[in-house]
């Protein structure tokens, strides 16, 4: 199947349009080296959490803190934002501009209900007296979970911007690169949030 | 790049597909631990497996990486990362692994 998020160009009616493809590819391409750059920054917060995970200080541990219920129900709306997300950009690549926000509506509310989960599980967290304070272990994991939830939000806040964009300007060359960016950035966050569940809060409970 | 327009669109079915494989792969892990009616072992290297199978269903079925795009570039930089994160997460592991033993805390 050659269809392509990355592989952006053939979008666009061929003719008289090759610069334009190119600046398209430039930019998705720069976005993804972008992300690759973010892939190491949360490299290196898995490693400080793998370092620090058994300094407990004397407080909780995982077992004792993580709810999985909650995470799995977040991670099932984080995946099928991913998901919406996608669809979302078949409706581009169908030109279809009110497919696409009613999609990307769909992907900001699955994202701003996964953020309230976490939300919740950190401001109980620390009415608990487990805040980030606690011990090394709870430093690492809301810097690994807080920074992850972070982009979420930044996501959130681009996913908004777009909506306004498509109201305003539609679907152009303009606008076109910008969501696919956006699309690339809210399936890597999905990346990440595997390895957090994975990594961070099954292997916590052990 | 792609030949034709046509087929370069992504198509509702590798999204579906990629989707269903996902929430098998997020279930089977979840209810491993869950249940906890495994060894510790066996838990560890399920919660693994199925954490990889899902971030290449993801890559894949979603950001569809493959070695054609951009003439392989974001495949080159990605197999990079994965290099540095090796060398990152791998080194620091190791690292405080032996400083850990040398202090003869544990």
């Amino acid at each position: 199947m050659s269809t392509d998020t990355l592989n952006h160009s053939a979008h666009h009616p061929v003719e008289h349009e090759e610069e334009h493809h190119d600046a398209a590819g430039t930019k998705v391409f720069g976005f993804w080296v972008y992300l690759m750059s973010d892939l190491v920054i949360f490299g290196s917060l898995f490693a400080t959490y793998a370092v620090l995970m058994r300094g407990t200080a004397g407080g909780p541990t995982g077992a004792d803190i993580f709810e999985l219920p909650l995470i799995l129900v977040s991670t099932f709306a984080l995946l099928i934002s991913s998901f919406t997300f996608g669809m979302g950009v078949l409706a581009m690549n169908a030109n279809r501009v009110g497919q696409v926000k009613m999609w990307l509506g769909i992907t900001f509310l699955l994202g701003l209900s996964f953020i309230c989960m976490e939300l919740y599980e950190f401001n109980h967290l620390i009415h608990e007296g487990y805040g980030p304070d606690r011990s090394g272990f709870l430093s690492a994991f809301f810097t690994l979970v807080g920074t992850h939830g972070l982009h979420v939000t930044f996501g959130l806040i681009w996913i908004a911007v777009m909506l306004v964009q498509l109201s305003t300007k539609g679907l152009n060359d303009m606008t076109r690169p910008r969501i696919l960016c956006l699309s690339l950035f809210w399936h890597f966050l999905d990346i990440v949030w595997i390895c957090v569940f994975s990594f961070v809060y099954l292997m916590g409970v052990l | 790049m792609s030949s034709s327009s046509s087929d370069a669109h992504g198509s509702v079915k590798s999204y579906v597909t990629g989707l269903v494989l996902s929430l098998i792969l997020t279930v089977i892990p979840f209810a491993v631990v869950m249940t906890g009616s495994f060894s510790m072992l066996t838990t560890v290297i399920v919660i693994t497996v199925t954490a990889v199978l899902q971030i290449l269903v993801q890559l894949v079925m979603f950001m569809h990486m493959n070695t054609k795009a951009d003439e392989g570039w974001n495949l080159m930089s990605f197999v990079f990362t994965l290099t540095i994160l090796v060398l990152v997460v791998g080194g620091s592991l190791w690292i405080m692994q032996h400083l850990h033993l040398n202090m003869m805390i544990g």
